[in-house]
């Protein structure tokens, strides 16, 4: 079987070939942690009340059951921000005195089997006595609310503040200022793999193994060891194939703490995976948020400041490793968005409830901040009796570098052209004559833009400025050649889905002269892989893929010192390509696999002048590229029944040079899809009393083939001086830009009945009771 | 439970008999997994909702963890580790691959049974029905654009044959 197609072209980059990563996939020989046997099977016994004191709790005779008085000497997860009024707040690896979420692990119960380590679990009594609960975050700012943690007084956790100078002259002398109240509700990111551990002593080295589906596999060794108190190497980490992550497999788990500690301990293997509950109650959560936005324009509708209030709802702990301020804080800083506004206020805060923690889920914050930022240009859009099209075109920045208010420098961009190719696709004088004829025959049709930018590919200089206690952002690789010719990636990016074996093999066989298929990317494995961060915030491709070019650069330069040396002639002369290195104007040439048994084998030839050996590592840590797009979404409203119909989707983007299209399309549909999950039907939603009432995926909902519309897609290409490979990151873009076309798209279409939603998702019960209120019956 | 409470049962997969025994309330996608060792089949819910375990038992195109091990002793069970002949791929799994119908790989195996499952029995299936059966699995990665366009051109491929 065929594992890759040659296209046109003179590089391997740019070109769709087929991903080398599907044959095992199609044919069930994917290997996914669920899939290890076990000695020991750990089911946990997880707290049935948000806020409560631990009294007893009880197994029947005879079972293996581990409680937090068991974990002595074990450290809490205590992630740490140095900045921004941060209380560190930490986790036990089981609750310890009080529970604090309903999912919250209790206990360990540990059988030969899973069916009997449920059974186990089902009878143990926990005696908790209930405490009142917090679950909404604004409830939570009040005086009276108890505090979660007895560090964060007043329940705020995170608070980030900034006012540019002069602010307060620019607001003053606004023509006119537009508000608007936000909600996110709370989603999970739902990887339809739910997390899974298997933690495997090894006699032989005294070493435990955890294999788990992570996408930070070197980062789970380091805080697992430290929690622990042990060695990193006595730990290896191994993340396989992992089924989807979208962020929430980045956070530390606290049950794969645990199996590491039972492996150690008990000198054996224990697995566990979650079921769909589990991973709807207790894996993390995302994207709570309230925004207050208000926006001062001048005459002639340019917006000159922007003023926010964030509250976010970070849960009941804070995540490792980035903390809980991943949300309000990336809210903050990256609100202003695409559009050129030189003042801005903003007070962003992440308060603590008795809910599930929050994490990063592919986006992290920006789909909400795009969907306040972009409905408020809407609404002044509808103030100055502006199109939605020419708002934007009036306020997009189109001068790069561009300095941004809160001090990110934007790189080369295209925010106006993406604008006008999607306002192209939609046409929207036909659309609008369209929407009116509908409207005459009752049918309620509605049109939404959203323009965003995305950092994306970010080293460690932004992770700084956070104030980390662990600062992430750089990437190593490891480029090798062995005796016989086959070229090896180690890397310490971590993918789980995004085809990157293929891309970064497209980037290498362009460098070496090889073909894809001759090199294989080893990735995931603390063991062999360098250490790295991992993959999350769309930077493996940007960061991952520049230290692989560095690398692969670097090899390249070896074989043509060794073809220079082997072929008589000068280095400049030396072609690499097609498996072999030629000189150029010449018939002479060498396959590459002779250079590098050469290199191995041969190396008294050289004379001393080339060190023994083809390996070489490259590391690259940029300061950032900002991606951008414009989506456009037209909406059918069913008034009566609230339901909404997508009808088309449009994306016009820019993530630099596309290394791998049909990948880079694929990025774009799934995060597209999300998006329209987020902006129309999944919500996580708790009681008054902090139960969780969408356990399944029956009540929470992801949408299916039915819900997403053909998404017609178009691409420039911008190249990023801030990139190697000059790709910019597109991952999460899709995720970012949908909820928003698709929110703004609704309102367009809700518009001649006066009403308005600023909620997501916009469910059909929300936009029924708005149109009852208004008077529209069902 | 007790291994006495177990019940011997034959599951045939992919033309291969495994005699094992089970208790009676373990799930068909369990015992495929743990007992028969072909992990190709996934566990996404365990309520019947995401698909991801979508085997064909008999012909039909079902979800493997909503039935009992033992409802299907001595019946015939395709799992996506049969699909291939040889190392020439079903021209389903070819066309994922063409397509980029997958990402991370964990529904695909669920996607491919559920295809294949319906289309042998319905070759002539409109693009419109088709949706309809697609929208039974669940996928997180792919947005389905690629699916669909996967699954077209395999229905097409497999009229061919």
């Amino acid at each position: 079987m065929t594992a890759y197609t040659k296209g046109s072209g003179a590089t391997w980059v740019g070109r769709s070939i087929r991903r080398l990563e599907d044959p095992a996939l199609v044919t069930g020989r994917g290997r996914f942690t669920g899939d290890l046997a076990a000695a020991h099977w750990v089911r946990f016994v997880r707290s049935p009340v948000a806020s409560g004191r631990i009294g007893s709790i009880k197994a029947p005779p005879g079972a293996w059951i581990v409680t937090a008085g068991d974990l002595a000497g074990v450290k809490p997860i205590r992630p740490m921000l140095h900045k921004f009024a941060y209380r560190p707040v930490a986790q036990p690896i089981l609750a310890e005195g009080v529970v604090r979420f309903v999912g919250e692990p209790l206990a360990a119960v540990i059988a030969a089997s899973r069916e009997e380590a449920e059974d186990v679990a089902d009878q143990v009594i926990a005696d908790i006595s209930a405490t009142a609960a917090v679950i909404d975050c604004r409830a939570a700012l009040e005086t009276t609310a108890p505090p979660i943690h007895a560090q964060a007084p007043g329940n705020v956790v995170v608070e980030g503040i900034v006012k540019t100078p002069g602010f307060d002259d620019a607001w003053n002398g606004a023509y006119q200022v537009v508000a608007l109240e936000t909600r996110s509700r709370r989603q999970n990111a739902t990887p339809l793999e739910p997390r899974a551990g298997h933690a495997a002593f090894d006699a032989t080295t005294g070493r435990v193994t955890l294999t788990c589906a992570t996408q930070m596999p070197h980062l789970t060794r380091t805080a697992i060891a430290d929690i622990l108190g042990m060695p990193e190497n006595q730990l290896r980490v191994i993340a396989p194939d992992v089924g989807g992550g979208f962020g929430q497999k980045m956070s530390l788990a606290p049950e794969y703490v645990l199996l590491v500690w039972l492996a150690r301990r008990h000198k054996s293997s224990f697995a566990w995976t979650e079921d769909r509950r589990e991973n709807l109650i207790a894996a993390f959560h995302a994207r709570d948020q309230y925004i207050s936005l208000q926006g001062a324009f001048d005459a002639h509708a340019k917006i000159i400041a922007l003023k926010a209030d964030i509250v976010t709802n970070v849960g009941a702990y804070s995540c490792y490793p980035t903390t809980c301020g991943v949300e309000p804080l990336m809210a903050m800083a990256e609100l202003p968005g695409p559009y050129d506004v030189r003042h801005y206020e903003c007070r962003a805060r992440g308060v603590l409830t008795n809910t599930c923690t929050m994490a990063p889920y592919r986006g992290v914050s920006r789909p909400v901040i795009t969907f306040a930022l972009e409905r408020l240009m809407d609404k002044a859009a509808k103030r100055f009796d502006l199109d939605p099209v020419e708002i934007r075109r009036r306020n997009l920045i189109d001068a790069f570098p561009y300095r941004t208010a809160t001090g990110l420098e934007y790189d080369q961009a295209s925010y106006r052209q993406t604008l006008e190719m999607a306002a192209t696709l939609v046409d929207l004088p036909a659309f609008r004559a369209r929407q009116k004829q509908a409207r005459a025959q009752n049918r309620h049709l509605g049109v939404g833009f959203a323009a965003f930018c995305e950092r994306t590919g970010y080293g460690s200089p932004a992770f700084a400025a956070r104030g980390m206690d662990i600062t992430p952002g750089w990437e190593t690789a490891v480029v090798s050649v062995d005796p016989s010719g086959f070229v090896e990636a180690r890397v310490g990016t971590s993918p789980h889905g995004q085809g990157l074996r293929t891309t970064l093999a497209q980037i290498i066989a362009d460098e070496i002269g090889v073909s894809p298929d001759k090199v294989s990317i080893v990735h995931g494995d603390t063991d062999r892989a360098p250490y790295g961060w991992g993959t999350f915030a769309s930077r493996s491709l940007v960061i991952g893929g520049g230290a692989t070019l560095a690398a692969a650069r670097k090899v390249r330069a070896k074989l043509v010192r060794i073809a220079s040396h082997m072929l008589e002639a000068a280095p400049e002369d030396i072609l690499l390509g097609d498996g072999e290195a030629r000189v150029a104007g010449t018939d002479r040439s060498l396959p590459i696999a002779v250079l590098a048994r050469e290199a191995y084998t041969q190396t008294h030839r050289f004379k001393g002048e080339i060190d023994p050996g083809l390996a070489e590592q490259g590391t690259y840590d940029p300061p950032g590229t900002f991606s951008n797009a414009c989506h456009a979404a037209v909406v059918e409203v069913d008034i009566e029944t609230g339901r909404v119909k997508l009808e088309r989707f449009i994306v016009a983007e820019d993530a630099g040079r596309l290394i791998n299209p049909m990948i880079a399309d694929g990025q774009v549909h799934g995060g597209v899809a999300q998006g329209i999950g987020n902006a129309l039907f999944e919500e996580i939603v708790y009681d008054e009393t902090g139960n969780i009432l969408t356990s399944t995926l029956a009540d929470y909902l992801p949408p299916t083939a039915r819900e997403i519309p053909p998404i017609e897609l178009q691409h420039l290409e911008t190249a990023s001086p801030n990139s190697l490979t000059q790709a910019k990151g597109l991952g999460e873009g899709g995720a970012i830009g949908a909820p928003a076309a698709v929110i703004n798209a609704l309102n367009d279409a809700l518009a001649p009945f006066g009403v308005e939603i600023n909620e997501m998702p916009a469910t059909p019960q929300r936009i029924r009771a708005l149109l009852r209120n208004a008077g529209v019956p069902s | 439970m007790k291994p006495s409470q177990r019940v011997n049962i034959t599951l045939t997969i992919n033309g291969r008999d495994y005699a094992i025994a089970v208790e009676p309330r373990r799930t068909l996608a369990d015992a495929i997994r743990e007992d028969c060792g072909q992990t190709g089949t996934h566990i996404g819910c365990e309520h019947g909702v995401c698909g991801a375990c979508t085997v064909i038992v008999e012909g039909e195109p079902i979800r493997s963890c909503l039935m009992f091990a033992v409802q299907a002793d001595g019946k015939k069970i395709r799992t996506v580790e049969g699909l291939a002949d040889g190392e020439t791929l079903h021209p389903m799994q070819q066309a994922f691959m063409d397509h980029h119908g997958l990402q991370c790989g964990f529904c695909t195996p669920g996607f491919l049974m559920l295809a294949v499952g319906v289309l042998e029995r319905e070759p002539d299936i409109s693009d419109e029905e088709l949706l309809d059966v697609l929208s039974s699995n669940l996928c997180r990665c792919t947005g389905y654009q690629n699916i669909i366009k996967a699954v077209r051109a395999g229905a097409k491929e497999m009229r061919h044959r």
